[in-house]
This record gives structure tokens, C-alpha cells and sequence, in this order.
């Protein structure tokens, strides 16, 4: 029980580290422009929250397997297989959980006052400079409210995870794949305790960002 | 010393406002009045380069700013412009101190020479010293307006704009706060344009007044004469 544990911890942390960069960097990117099909764009962005993780699954295979546009020329250069692996899992759950970050990062950079950025820009600061100094810092709690559920949701990913990376006891079985398999066994105990680790967690997380997105300045 | 004609529109919406304004100012305090709408804060914010596509020029002491017909527009964090907010805009997460700090000190370069020093009599000329450790939050309306002309000033401006710097206090406040902004600009000697619909606050602390109307110049006269 304590590898699928283990697995989870670090196929969500990862997942949500990928997720979080490519999140916050497109929700300030969204925030601060304003173009033509940028409703359309969001669309796309906030999809894997609402299409079947299955049908998610579906896309990962056709572009990262093995005559996949992306696993072709893994697999040739640089010698890497994304399916059934732990890494693959990764890139399946950092998918799926994508979303939460990039909406609540946008939010929270859309309600930046823009006299902070105006202040900041009277007073020398680049750009580059305004977002580490005076965007972030202000948008930290959205941001890691955010974050606090997109660990969540990747750590319960199932679906597409399943499709990618399979079910292989040590290597790819994730707590949530690990109930699937217990249950399909009837091992009952199993799959409460599992069940259990992965409850008490989630509300950890859940708790952790309600906390989060309370305290304000 | 300050010689500015700026053309721009604002499209919004349901709105559309043109401004075309033209000064020349040799008066170290100019005030620029006017009723709401007018156009007064798009002039600061245009002058700031904090509204793109402005036309025109714009020269400050023997510096040029924005010259159109030349190409020249300098960013806003090339103008050496200082803008006092009216709601004074301090960055909430930083102290006192950082905030004065924010415009002094460049990200990923050591602190400039005589920097701390400078801060430091800008914190006790303006009786922040005891609340240099503090949060904007936890300050007093006279105290935020005192660290927001602080750190205007810790950039050295070679211009100090003042966006209706006493709006956001209540009367009693505004006219015991007025005299010592006065004074507080009087020793500076940095040259002021500043943004008012309130013909008292201009007595107080400008010399040269332009009356603003519908995004254009209506009129400019000293104080003395324009509210004789």
C-alpha cells in the first residue's frame, strides 16, 4: 500500500509542478491581453476539465505513442518512451489538472489593481520585473489556492492515467488505479484502506486551499 | 520647464473621448482644474506614458519624452516621472521601507550608491521612521499620502505628477493635510503638476493654474488671478 502511496505523492507533485508553471504563465499571459479568438483560446485551455479523462487518454496515446508526432521523436532523439511509464502518468495527470491552475491564476492576476502595475512602471520596473515583484507577490494566495487543488485533482487522476500509463503493480499503479484493481479482485479491505489514504487527503488539500483563498490582504 | 501638446483618444464601449491638450508651464507648482471627466488624470497618465498611442510632444526641463513627429516615446520606466496615485496605489505586500525601496533598487542588481542613505532621509523628512517596518494597511490616510510622495521622490523625478493628492481624505484631514503638503513641496523642489477639481486645494499648492474642459485647455492664468 505504501508504493501506490509513494507513486501518487510523486506523480501528483510533479504533475502539479509542470501544470502550475505552464498554468500561471498562461492565465498572467490571458490576463494581460486582450485579441481576436482569445475566448476560443480559453476554450481550449480550460477543455480537459470538462472532456472525458478517457477521451483525454485518447489524445495523449495518438500524440505521445509510439507513432505519435511527439513519442516518434522522443523515441528517435532523445531515446525516451512516455508510454506505460511513471512518466507518462505524469504528463497525463499535469494534463487533466491543468485547468484549475491556469483559471484560478488568471482570476487572480485579473484582479490586480492596475495602478499597482501603473505605480510600478512609473518607478522603473521592466516588465519581467513587474511580474516577480509586484504580480505574483499580490497574486499568491489565488494562485496557491490553485495549486492546493490541482495537487488534488492530479492526485486522483484515473482515466487518462489508466489509458497512458496502464496499471503496472510498482511502476505505473496509482492509488486511485490501485482501487480500481483491488475492487476488480474483491480484496475489500484493500480497497477501503486505499479509499481512505485518498479521502483524508483530498480534504487535507481541500482545506488547505478554502484557508488559502480566505485570508486576504 | 514643462511644454507638453498631447493628442490622444479613448475608445471604450460605449464611450469615445478625444483630449488635445497644450501647455507651457514655468511655474515650479502647475495645477491643472477642472470638473470630473474632463480629462485632467488622462493628461498625468498620458504625461507618465502609462497610455499608449499618444501624439504630440512632451518635454520636461531640455528633456524629450515623447516627440511624434521624431518617433521618440519613451516607456513609462524611462520618463523619470513621478506619480503620486489618488489612492495612492502603495504596493500592499510591501513595508514602508520596500516601498520606498521598490523604485531605488533594480531586481538582480546590488543596491546604488548612496541608496540607503537617501532612503533613509526621505523616511525621517517625512516622519515615516516609525512606521518603516509597516504594512500600508495598518497606516493612517495622512501616513499613506506621506509614503506615496516618498516614493515618488526616492527615484529622483525630473517631474512629480499629483493625481487629486487629497481626495482620498475626509475634510477635516484634507485642509490640516493640505498646508503641510504645501510645505512638504515646497522643499522638494521638484517641478509639480498636479490634478484637482477642488479650487482650494489649488490656491494652496499651486502658482500657475490650466482650466481643463471637455479634454481641452480653457484657460491658463497664475493662481493669484484665476481665483482672485
Amino acid at each position: 500500500m505504501l508504493q501506490p502511496l509513494f507513486l501518487t505523492l510523486k506523480v501528483a507533485l510533479l504533475a502539479t509542478l509542470i501544470a502550475g508553471a505552464l498554468g500561471i504563465a498562461a492565465g498572467h499571459w490571458m490576463a494581460r491581453h486582450r485579441f481576436a479568438g482569445q475566448n476560443a483560446l480559453d476554450a481550449v485551455l480550460v477543455l480537459p476539465m470538462v472532456l472525458p479523462p478517457t477521451v483525454l487518454g485518447y489524445y495523449l496515446i495518438v500524440l505521445i505513442g509510439r507513432n505519435g508526432v511527439i513519442g516518434a521523436w522522443l523515441e528517435q532523439w532523445f531515446g525516451i518512451r512516455l508510454l506505460f511509464t511513471w512518466q507518462g502518468a505524469v504528463l497525463a495527470a499535469a494534463v487533466v489538472a491543468f485547468p484549475l491552475i491556469y483559471k484560478a491564476a488568471r482570476a487572480a492576476f485579473e484582479d490586480i489593481d492596475v495602478r499597482f502595475q501603473q505605480a510600478a512602471r512609473t518607478l522603473g520596473a521592466s516588465e519581467w520585473e513587474l511580474f516577480w515583484r509586484v504580480s505574483l507577490p499580490l497574486a499568491t494566495r489565488g494562485i496557491a489556492a490553485g495549486l492546493a487543488l490541482t495537487f488534488a485533482r492530479a492526485m486522483g487522476e484515473f482515466g487518462a492515467t489508466l489509458m497512458v500509463a496502464g496499471n503496472l503493480p510498482g511502476r505505473t499503479q496509482t492509488l486511485s488505479v490501485a482501487v480500481y484493481s483491488a475492487v476488480q479482485a474483491g480484496d475489500d479491505p484493500l480497497a477501503f484502506s486505499l479509499t481512505l489514504v485518498i479521502s483524508v487527503l483530498c480534504i487535507v488539500l481541500l482545506v488547505v486551499a478554502g484557508r488559502l483563498l480566505q485570508v486576504k490582504h | 520647464m514643462l511644454d507638453l501638446h498631447l493628442r490622444l483618444s479613448l475608445h471604450s464601449d460605449d464611450r469615445h473621448f478625444d483630449l488635445d491638450v497644450a501647455l507651457r508651464s514655468d511655474s515650479p507648482r502647475t495645477a491643472l482644474l477642472g470638473p470630473s471627466g474632463a480629462g485632467k488624470s488622462t493628461v498625468l497618465l498620458a504625461i507618465a506614458g502609462l497610455i499608449p498611442h499618444a501624439h504630440g510632444h512632451l518635454r520636461v526641463g531640455g528633456t524629450t519624452l515623447l516627440d511624434s513627429a521624431r518617433g521618440i516615446d519613451l516607456p513609462a520606466r524611462e520618463r523619470g516621472v513621478g506619480f503620486v496615485f489618488q489612492d495612492y496605489a502603495l504596493f500592499p505586500h510591501l513595508s514602508v521601507e520596500q516601498n520606498l525601496m521598490f523604485g531605488v533598487r533594480r531586481m538582480g542588481h546590488a543596491m546604488p550608491v548612496g541608496a540607503k542613505e537617501r532612503i533613509a532621509a526621505l523616511l525621517a523628512q517625512f516622519g515615516l521612521e516609525q512606521v518603516r517596518s509597516a504594512l500600508p494597511r495598518h497606516l493612517s490616510g495622512g501616513q499613506k499620502q506621506r509614503v506615496a510622495l516618498a516614493r515618488a521622490l526616492a527615484t529622483q523625478p525630473r517631474l512629480l505628477l499629483l493625481d487629486e493628492p487629497l481626495s482620498a481624505l475626509d475634510q477635516d484631514l484634507r485642509s490640516r493635510l493640505r498646508h503641510e503638503m504645501a510645505q512638504m513641496l515646497e522643499r522638494v523642489q521638484v517641478p509639480t503638476l498636479l490634478v484637482s477639481h477642488d479650487p482650494e486645494d489649488v490656491r494652496v499648492l499651486a502658482q500657475s493654474v490650466v482650466r481643463i474642459a471637455g479634454g481641452r485647455v480653457a484657460g491658463a492664468q497664475a493662481v493669484s488671478a484665476a481665483l482672485a
